[in-house]
Formats: C-alpha cells, structure tokens, sequence
C-alpha cells in the first residue's frame, strides 16, 4: 500500500500524505514559505491555578489525569537525561496501565534506555514516534513492526514543527533536575542535574498542559529559570529523575586511534591553510572523539597565535571548557552539556551561557545562530559523489539514528564533515545516500584520512588551499579508492512500504525510509 | 586419521577486519558456506563467492565453511581461506589476489630511513591503514610478532597484502624469521615487490650471505624486476663483536639496526631508560655501520604513552650517530621523523658551508672560508649531507642556492 506520491525536489520520491495528514514536499533550501500565523496553545486563566502557586500533585499518574491523558494525545519529552531518564518511560507505563491507547511520542531525541518503549509500541499505547530512532528503536521501525509512520525531524526542524502547529503537544512531561512548587525549574542542583534544559523550551511554552517533573524540589523562586512556571499546569516530585552517571559521561575523551588522530590532524590543518581559523572565531564541534581532537588542536593553535575564538556553541564539553577557561574562547552559548566539567562550567561560569536550540536552530526564527558560525564540524554515515549526507541510516538500510541539530548546523558558513573513508569494510562515500538528510549543496568539505575533498562550489576555498600541500582530491577519487579498498557493496532492497519520513528543517519531506525486505 | 577439520584466521569481539574459516571436507553435497557477518547485507554474496571461487581453485568441492567475518577485507578472506585449505591439502598452489599497480616501485640505496612501522604479520586490522601515518618504512613482520603455530597463515596474510594494501610510497620491508622458515618466507613474499628484507638476530657474515644469496636465486628464476636490499638486525653480544663483518658481508645491506630487548636479555641485565648497559653496543653498531657506509639504525621505543621519553630517546640517538628508529605504535612516526630531521638551524649553517665551498671550486682555491674562518673538508661533507637529507625531505627546495646570499667578508 502507498500512499499518493510525489518527485521532490531532491529527486526523492516522497508521500503527499503522512499517517493521514497531508505534507508538503522538499521544494529547495529556503523555498518553503508557509504564510500565515504561528500556532498557538488554548488560552489558559490564572485564577483556575493555585493562589499560592504550589502546583505539586501526588504522582506523575495524578498529573496525566488531571491533563485528560486519552487516546491519541501527542505527548513530548525532552531528553536532557540522555541514557539516565526514567521519566519518558515511566509516562507511558502509566499510560498504558491506565489503557490509553495511540499515543503519539514526540521527544526531541531518544537513547538506549528507551528501547522499553518497544513493548508499548507493541501493546498499542504508542501509535508512531516523531523524532529519534537509535539502535533497537530504529531496527525496530525498518523492520515495518511501528503501527504508525515515524517522522524524523532535526532539532529546529521539531520546533518549526511545533510553531506550524504540524505537530500540537497536547502534553509535556519536562523532567527538571531542580524545580521550585509553581513551576519554575532549571537544569541544575539536585541529584540529577545535566547543567541546561535547552530543548525543552518550545515544548513548556506551546503545549497545552505541562509537567515538570523534579527529584529536586527548592523553595521559590528556583532561579535561573530556564522553564518558566507561569506555562506549566503541575509538579510532580518523585525520588529519581534520572540516573547520575548515565545523565553525563563522567568525561569525554578525545580519540585514541591513530587513524582518527590523523583525521583530526587534517581537519586542522586545513582549517589554518585555508584560513577559515582566525582570531574571533566562531565554533561548534561535537562530543565525538574525532571532534574533540579537532577542538583540541585547534585549541592548541588558538593560544600559539594569541588567538580568540568568541564563541563556541554547546553541545559543551571539558575541552570546549579548557577554552574558555584557559582565555582562548570568550562565550559559551550551551544547549546540552555532555560531561561533567562542562556541567560545573554551566553552573559557575557567567560566560557559559545556555543557549535554547529554539533560538539557534528554528527555521521560523527571525535569523539563525547555526548561519553565524565560521567553523562547524559535523558527522556522517554516508556522503555522496553529490555530496549529499545521510545521518539516519546506514548502507544497510536500518534506521539507527536522529536527526539531532545535524540539519541545522548545515547552513553555517563552513561545513566540514571529518570521516573515515571507511568502517568496517563499509565505504563512507558511496554513490547515492541510502537517505536524504542534506542536499550536497549545503556541505562543503569532506575530510578523511586519504585524502580531502572540496565541494567544487566553495571555489574560494578550493582556491585557497591549491598550493598548501594538502591531500587535495575529488570526491569522486575518494569513492573509487573506498571502493578498491573495500568492494563495491551491494545495495540494501527495500519494499514499497513507508516506515519512516525524514522532514527538511522547513518541515517539508526530503525522503523517506522504506521497510527492508 | 588426521582431523579433517582446519581453521585459519581471527573472530571475536575484539576483532576487526579479519574473519575466521573454519572448512571441513566432506564426501559429497557440494559447498556449503554458512557466513556470519556484520556486513552480511552489503558483501555477503561477494564474501561467498571469494571463498566458493578459492575452494575450487584447489579443486574442493565438496565441503563445510564456516565464516566468522568481522569487515574482513577481500585481501584477508582469501589469505584464511587459502591457509585453512592448505592445512588439510598441502598445496604449492597459490591464490593471488589482483596486484595493485602503484604497489610496484623500487627504492634507492640511499633513502632515507627515519621511522619504519612494525606490523605484527598475522594481524590485518594494522596494516591497512598503516601506510598514511608518514613512516619511511612499513615493516610485515613474520618474526616475534606471530605465534609459531600461525606462521603458514601468517605468510599467506603478509603476501596478499604486499599484493592488495596501498603503503602509499613507504619502502616494503618484511621481517623474516630464522632458518628454514625465514626460506619458506623469502619464496613466498620476494615476487611481490619487497624492497627490503630485515634480517633478525643475526650474529655473522654467514647468515647475510645465505639469505642474500637465497634471493639471488629466487630473483634469478623469477626474473623478479626491483633490486631486494638488506637490513640485518643485531640482537645479542656475539653479533655485537662481530657488527663490522656483518656490515660488510654484502653490497645489497643498506642499514644496521639493533634490538635492544635481546641484546640486554643477552648480557643478562635490564633494560634502562638511561641506556647504560647498552651504550658501548649501540657506538659499536653506529662506527661499524659507518665505517660500511650503511646508516645505523636504533632499536624500538616501547612505551607507546610516553610521547616526551620518546623525544628524549629519539635526541640522544641522533646525537650518537643513529639515523632512525623503528616504531611499534603510529603515533611515534611523527615525534621519530621530527627528531631525526636537521632542524632549520643546521640547515642554514650547512647553506653557506656549501655555498662557501662552491664559490672557492669556481673560483679554483684550494682553501675554502667563510668569513675569516677556514673549513675543513670533512665540515663541507657533513654540510653537504644536512643539505641532500633537507631537499629529500622537502625542508629545502631545489634551487636555493639562488636564495641565499653569503656573509660579507
């Protein structure tokens, strides 16, 4: 069975409707212009709230009820607590104990300890996720086994989702490492704190009812607030959040393997001989081991010049720390912290800013920080001779990964992908992406140990470095060379079906993933 | 009866790129191929199709495999299937992978031999990227590094890589083992492009000459087209006294190293980090070497963490004399090469050595001077060498005499 379908604009055949609603398809980067006003939630009145302001409830099952929890409601959560929530499962236990059915999930991403989620995929609580997949989820979605059609969208893309009304919260369950009666919480203090709660701001602030939920309860106000009491409609306080040391890795640490390090090396190396490395730069690298090395050297080549980054952008971590704190980065705007020194950096550090993706990443947000940003070193599962990305699946088809702010942070000014030319035997660079998550227009450098290769559109950049002594290659080169190396691999078959939709930051559908045969 | 069961190769949850075979013969029933892989999806069908070809290369037709796969390359499947196959039929037979054409490039005499990259033989996860960390050298090693009962798999391994694995321009040496081994390995590696071939523990002039002469032969019959040349390693007292013979025991010997670990074992004392108990050897093998006209090469560093006892090591060497280092690890290669190069200090004093001398032969003077300070000729000749080492190592470019302008008088 599919649906009516279109030819979009990157070439990808893609539905016209999507578990029953009509969608738009991909028509170009910054083509989609919805008119119109931006959704809003039902219009609340203080006096149905509690004078003294103590919104607490007995229990989290108390609080579904008092917001009407029915069959299928959209309910969200964030995912701050990474591997240590025990709030989004606990939602739907209780959901389906109550024998609500249909749910839709919409967290804004999910992680091994969700994998639980399957049985209430299985029982029928849950109709469909929309956001993240990793591992047993997303195998569990290529394998055709979701009820519903998953929708895969970035972190700004799930909030121009929210402010389109495409997708209308009808509850909010925001687990809060410390939260004061009326509402208000942060991210920070308590037993559980993960430093920023800088996903959760769309959802506090356009659902129509809101929980915080908090093993941190402090007198009012808990100040800073980054949930403001005056959206939320009940605190519940349980006795764990979350588990500690699977909130935050203890410690990120940069990559040992020499093969990596030599990646990184490169990656640096081109950014001094190209000269996108200067003093006042603006930089967001990831938690991956690669890029901490990348953040590492180039941390290294900051202070030799006496120079200053002025900002980096969060995901944070100790080594984007060390930055700030040794005077070769000015700010840190945060969204996530993703160690334990760069939690205690959020806490005490007045330069260590957290930064909602709201801001950074929306697409109906008047200018983007991601567009600001000099440097932006970005991951990949596979990237083709049209420099197109995928982050979603891998060569064999399984949906194993979200979207995150990938997306996003594709539209800074120089986008840099740091990749082995192979894992595994699996080349990287390949023909044609399984999926579509970024047009190749948009991503500017690949990087690998054999060599680099140039978007043939940045010719500035080309022009740059032609003398530098860099291993300059096309990227088609590279892809000959994996495929010498490796084999060419055969291509995964997939059946007609619909498993999964990937939406552009725009909200329209770039591609789909299709059920494995 | 024998078992008619072999296996070859590596599997477990460690192991990447490598597989293991496990083939058992049958009557009857024809090839089946039972194939675990993570890449099932992507190479399964060329995974099986490898191992079908291989087996009836040997004329099997009838039998079980088992393949344990864990992203083995092509080079790597075919090497555990042709060992497992030859552990149950011995086979002269060999199954050659393609050569890659950029494989096959000689070497000159002279080149030079900063760092050079141990890959342990029978492990192939090392080796395929080891070409593009900027070693001199990559060095297959069949010797220490692989257990005796894996040295047949071992040799197939080392030899489809030197077929299949680009080193990226780095000199093709292979470590070969003692005895008849060392034989069964010289005849299966040398007709695929080995540049050099490391001679271990070696003591006298007699084991060079057997070796050298073994690949006379082999070179002869095979016609094989690029000269073989020689590093003999020195590892214990004996070959220590007699390090200036085994320097000259033949033409085809470019370098001398020695290992340390041995040597120290030998003399019955530790290893230290000062290097005491090892200085007289190491100045022995330096002066023989030089004296044979042969660069003098020092012994591993072997803690792969300590990056500035490295540098420290990598200074008092060069100071000494030695002119490279082997490595164990990637990460060294860069703190080696930098450590052995002239630095740009050396390289300006040897520029106006050498152009002093060449003003003073241009202008016939028997004397050569710079300023009022006269140069000896064995000065010019140490100039004349910082500056060949920095144009082959791209720190000086061909013309700079153009550049540089000599002091006033």
């Amino acid at each position: 069975m599919t649906a009516k379908s279109v030819v979009n604009a990157a070439g990808r055949e893609v539905p016209l409707i999507l578990n029953g609603q009509p969608v738009v398809s991909f028509k170009g980067v910054g083509k989609h212009r919805p008119g119109g006003n931006k959704y809003g939630p039902p219009v609340p009145v203080s006096y149905d709230y509690p004078e003294d302001g103590n919104k607490v409830v007995g229990s989290l099952e108390e609080a579904l009820r008092k917001c009407g929890l029915s069959d299928g409601m959209t309910i969200s959560t964030h995912h701050h607590l990474r591997d240590g929530d025990l709030v989004s499962n606990k939602v739907f236990e209780l959901a389906s104990a109550m024998g609500v059915k249909d749910l839709v999930w919409f967290p804004s991403a999910s992680f091994p300890c969700n994998d639980e989620i399957i049985t209430y995929l299985d029982d029928g609580t849950i109709n469909r996720i929309e956001g993240s997949m990793n591992g047993p989820l997303g195998r569990y979605v290529s394998e055709g086994k979701m009820k519903g059609t998953a929708v895969l969208r970035s972190h700004g893309g799930r909030v121009q989702a929210i402010q389109d009304g495409e997708v209308k919260i009808d509850i909010a369950v925001l687990a809060a490492p410390s939260a004061d009666a009326f509402g208000n919480a942060k991210g920070t203090g308590g037993p559980s704190s993960c430093g920023v709660l800088g996903y959760a701001r769309a959802d506090y602030m356009y659902a129509s009812r809101v929980i915080v939920v908090t093993d941190n309860i402090v007198d009012f106000p808990c100040f800073p607030m980054e949930i403001e009491g005056n959206y939320v409609d009940y605190v519940v306080v349980v006795d764990k959040i979350g588990i500690p040391e699977k909130i935050v890795s203890g410690t990120t640490r940069i990559t040992k393997s020499p093969d990596r390090l030599l990646i990184a090396e490169l990656t640096t190396a081109f950014l001094d001989k190209s000269g996108i490395l200067k003093d006042g730069i603006t930089m967001q690298a990831g938690a991956g081991g690669t890029s901490l090395a990348i953040a590492v050297f180039v941390h290294e080549m900051l202070k030799e010049r006496k120079w200053k980054a002025r900002l980096g952008f969060g995901g944070s971590t100790r080594y984007m720390v060390q930055m700030l704190e040794e005077g070769q980065m000015d700010y840190i705007l945060d969204a996530q912290a993703f160690d334990l020194d760069a939690v205690a950096s959020a806490e005490k550090n007045r330069n260590h800013i957290p930064y909602p993706v709201f801001n950074a990443y929306n697409y109906h947000s008047k200018g983007n920080l991601t567009s600001m940003m000099d440097i932006m070193i970005l991951g990949a599962t596979e990237v083709d001779v049209n420099f197109n990305g995928n982050v979603v699946t891998h060569s064999d088809g399984y949906l194993l990964h979200g979207i995150g702010g990938w997306q996003n942070c594709l539209h800074a000014r120089n986008v840099i992908l740091p990749l082995p030319l192979f894992r595994d035997r699996i080349p990287v660079i390949v023909d044609e992406v399984t999926t579509l998550c970024g047009p190749g227009e948009l991503i500017d450098v690949i990087i690998t140990e054999r060599g680099i290769a140039i978007n043939p559109r940045r010719k500035d950049l080309l022009e740059r470095v032609k003398d530098s002594g860099l291993p300059l290659k096309t990227i088609e080169e590279l892809k000959e060379e994996a495929e010498r190396i490796c084999g060419k691999p055969s291509r995964p078959v997939f059946t007609d079906d619909i498993v999964a939709a990937v939406k552009w930051v725009d909200g329209t559908v770039i591609d789909v993933i299709r059920r494995l045969k | 009866m024998e078992s008619s069961i072999a296996k070859a190769g590596n599997s477990g949850p460690k192991i990447r790129s490598d597989c293991e075979i496990i083939l058992e013969l049958k009557e009857s029933g024809g090839i089946v191929i039972d194939l675990t892989s993570r890449v099932e999806s992507l190479y399964g069908e060329s995974i099986r199709d490898l191992a079908t070809e291989i087996l009836s290369f040997y004329g099997i037709n009838n039998a079980s495999v088992r393949i344990i796969d864990s992203g083995a390359l092509p080079f790597v499947i075919a090497a555990r299937t042709e060992a497992a196959v030859k552990q149950l039929l011995p086979s002269d037979l060999e199954y050659l992978p393609d050569f890659y054409e950029r494989n096959r490039y000689p070497v000159i005499r002279d080149r030079v031999r900063f760092a050079r990259l141990y890959l342990p033989g029978n492990n192939p996860s090392l080796m395929i990227n080891a070409g593009l960390h900027g070693a001199e050298g990559i060095i297959l090693d069949l010797e220490d590094s692989v257990a005796p009962d894996r040295k047949d798999e071992a040799r197939i391994l080392v030899r489809n890589a030197l077929r299949q694995v680009d080193f990226y321009g780095a000199e093709r040496m292979v470590r070969i083992n003692q005895g008849e081994l060392g034989q069964k390995d010289l005849k299966a590696i040398l007709p695929h492009n080995v540049n050099l071939i490391l001679i271990p523990k070696c003591e006298n002039a007699g084991q060079v000459n057997n070796i050298d002469l073994e690949i006379q032969a082999i070179s002869r019959s095979l016609n094989l087209p690029e000269k073989v040349y020689l590093m003999p390693i020195i590892e214990n007292a004996v070959g220590v006294e007699n390090a200036y013979e085994i320097a000259t025991s033949s033409k085809n010997i470019v370098a001398m190293a020695i290992g340390l670990e041995d040597y120290t074992a030998d003399l019955g004392v530790q290893r230290t980090r000062e290097g005491k108990e090892s200085f007289y050897a190491r100045t022995r093998i330096i002066s023989a070497a030089k004296a044979a006209g042969l660069q003098p090469i020092d012994s591993v560093f072997s803690d792969v963490s300590d990056m500035e006892g490295l540098k420290a090591n990598v200074s008092e060497s060069r100071s000494l004399g030695f002119e490279g280092m082997g490595c164990i690890h990637p990460r060294q290669i860069k703190v080696i090469r930098q450590g052995y190069a002239p630095d740009e200090n050396e390289i300006e004093k040897s520029k106006k050595v050498v152009l002093a001398f060449n003003e003073a032969r241009e202008k016939g003077l028997g004397v050569v001077a710079l300023g009022s300070k006269m140069i000896d000729p064995p000065v010019v000749a140490r100039a004349q060498r910082t500056i060949d080492l920095a144009l082959s190592l791209g720190m000086l470019k061909p013309g700079w005499e153009k550049n540089t302008t000599l002091p006033e008088e």
